[in-house]
């Protein structure tokens, strides 16, 4: 009984490590084949409208709300100290530093990556990345790089838009709800912002944009060699699952991590 | 016999269950499948046919033993190279494993546009061209998911051939295709391997129809490999699994000659 719950513990282990190694090994295959040739840039644009067009409306409704919801909480905990002036100045330095990039990572994970992660996985088992290995033609290259630039590209400027939906949202709520001086919002923005800041926000994006892909299609992508994730649709399902739910964690991970670093 | 394009040499391959025994589906086999001939593999359902197909391409690996290809052993090799060798290969699985997000034409098409510079109003003449001949014209803009089984099948064939390969490897090519089409497979395979010389390895369980084709015969049973120069080898074997196989997919006519 011992041994068996020892050797249960020291098999998760181990296929802890292989599939931690896998996922390494696919991150390495990833951006090799980025640089492989021919680029297919028709299917790059086809992503690039998936991932950036088709979550504009997504990205703005929560921006929009998250902004005003900043501006309302910001007026009520600012004002008890009459620092109504500084509103705009809170309200931009959050949204441009964390929930702009972590906001925009987690619901295109929600929205591109569960799609990424169930088409490949449908697609490997279902023996077309096997056909394509046997056509000696890169799934990395075919597959997978036109999805990683057009996430590395399309998220920064998904984050861009977040953060100035968002400080708008704040005006609104502030300015014309609450009746902050507009002159003082702006300023307080203007004046506590510094290109350091934006550029933390940026590199934050770049990075989450990363990882949502990695993880994303590499659940796909490796879905049959996943243990413990059954076979079949169930595996697929299963797989995205944990996509969804990985990505999403190592983003909040990983935006502590940065802001500790860079900050 | 001539020179041999896929040679294996004591290849294992078993799967472990998930209550830990193993299953052998090739135990230390030694074949080799001569250069520019018919190879027809056939054997019961579950035997490992389409696993001995997976071993030539790499897609799965054996525990021990070698697969060499044109001098290599595929079995060790990866990367570059692995992809390099498999430019010689041409498919068709037993699922067909047609991209389903494609039409037809395009996954007919696909191997032309990656993998060679012709262009556009090229490659579509080749397409239409082997599309007719398959009888799926006029069903190019179809969706694998719109096709019947037998003409995703024939889709399959289709795309596999675009690339004349050096070989050619068919898992069960005419399994679900009506008497007629599958006698005009047969024909095809016939002509095109006078054209392009291909080396071929047909998986199939229409026996003993496929024998036309054949110039070498292999029957897979129990993890060994019984190896016939030709088919009407297979018929004088005295081993009894053959007898029953040759009984059962034959029929007695042919049992008579060894009667006489
Ligand atoms: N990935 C796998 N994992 C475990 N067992 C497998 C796997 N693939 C195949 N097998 C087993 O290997 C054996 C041979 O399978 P294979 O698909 O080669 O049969 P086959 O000879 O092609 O049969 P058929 O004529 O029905 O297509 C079967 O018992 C199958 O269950
Ligand atoms: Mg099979």
């Amino acid at each position: 009984m011992r041994v068996n719950s020892v050797s249960r513990f020291g098999g998760t282990g181990i296929s802890v490590v292989a599939d931690l190694g896998r996922m390494g090994l696919y991150l390495l295959q990833m951006i090799q084949g980025c640089f492989r040739m021919p680029f297919r840039f028709s299917e790059f644009m086809r992503q690039m409208s998936f991932i950036g067009v088709g979550s504009l409306a997504v990205i703005f409704f929560t921006a929009a709300s998250t902004g005003m919801v900043l501006g309302l909480q910001g007026y009520y905990s600012l004002h008890k100290f009459g620092a109504d002036g500084m509103l705009g100045s809170a309200v931009s330095l959050t949204l441009i530093m964390e929930l702009g990039p972590v906001l925009t990572a987690l619901m295109v994970t929600g929205r591109a990556g569960s799609a990424m992660c169930a088409e490949l996985g449908i697609m490997r088992i279902s023996e077309q990345i096997d056909a394509l290995d046997c056509m000696a033609i890169d799934p990395f290259r075919y597959l997978i790089s036109p999805k990683l630039l057009a996430a590395l590209i399309s998220v920064p400027l998904l984050t861009v838009l977040f953060d100035v939906v968002g400080i708008a949202g704040g005006y609104v709520a502030g300015v014309h709800l609450m009746g902050v001086n507009p002159g003082s919002y702006i300023e307080g923005m203007r004046s506590s912002v510094t290109n350091h800041d934006i550029l933390l926000g940026t590199v934050k994006s770049f990075v989450f944009a990363l990882l949502i892909v990695w993880i994303c299609t590499g659940r796909g992508y490796l879905v049959h060699q996943i243990k413990g994730a059954g076979f079949g649709a169930r595996s697929v399902s299963t797989v995205t699952t944990q996509a969804v739910v990985l990505s999403s964690i190592s983003v909040l991970i990983f935006d502590y991590l940065l802001t500790a670093i860079l900050l | 016999m001539s020179e041999s394009a896929i040679t294996f040499k004591d290849v294992e391959k078993s799967f472990v269950k998930d209550n830990g025994s193993r299953q052998v589906i090739l135990d230390k086999v030694n074949f080799s499948i001569p250069a520019g001939k018919t190879t027809v593999i056939a054997g019961g359902s579950g035997q490992g046919k389409s696993v001995t197909l997976k071993l030539v391409l790499a897609l799965m690996r054996a525990e021990s033993g070698q697969i060499m290809v044109a001098g290599d052993d595929i079995t060790s090799i990866r990367g570059g190279k692995l992809k390099k060798l498999r430019t010689r290969f041409g498919v068709l699985f037993q699922g067909a494993a047609l991209f389903d997000s494609m039409s037809v034409f395009d996954n007919v098409a696909l191997p032309l546009r990656e993998r060679t510079r012709k262009s556009e109003a090229e490659i579509k003449k080749l397409v239409l061209e082997s599309l007719e001949q398959l009888e799926l014209l006029g069903h190019e803009d179809k969706f694998p998911a719109q096709l019947s089984g037998g003409m995703k099948k024939r889709a399959g064939l289709a795309r596999a051939l675009q690339l004349k390969p050096e070989i050619m490897l068919f898992d069960e090519p005419t399994t679900g295709l009506d008497p007629v089409m599958t006698q005009e497979i047969y024909q095809l395979f016939a002509r095109t391997q006078a054209q392009i010389g291909y080396t071929s390895i047909i998986v199939s369980h229409d026996i003993p129809k496929v024998f036309n084709l054949a110039d070498q015969v292999i029957v897979l049973h129990n993890g060994n490999m019984d190896v016939f120069p030709s088919p009407e080898e297979i018929q004088w074997s005295q081993k009894t699994h053959i007898k029953e196989f040759v009984k059962t997919t034959m029929g007695e006519i042919y049992q008579s000659h060894l009667v006489e």
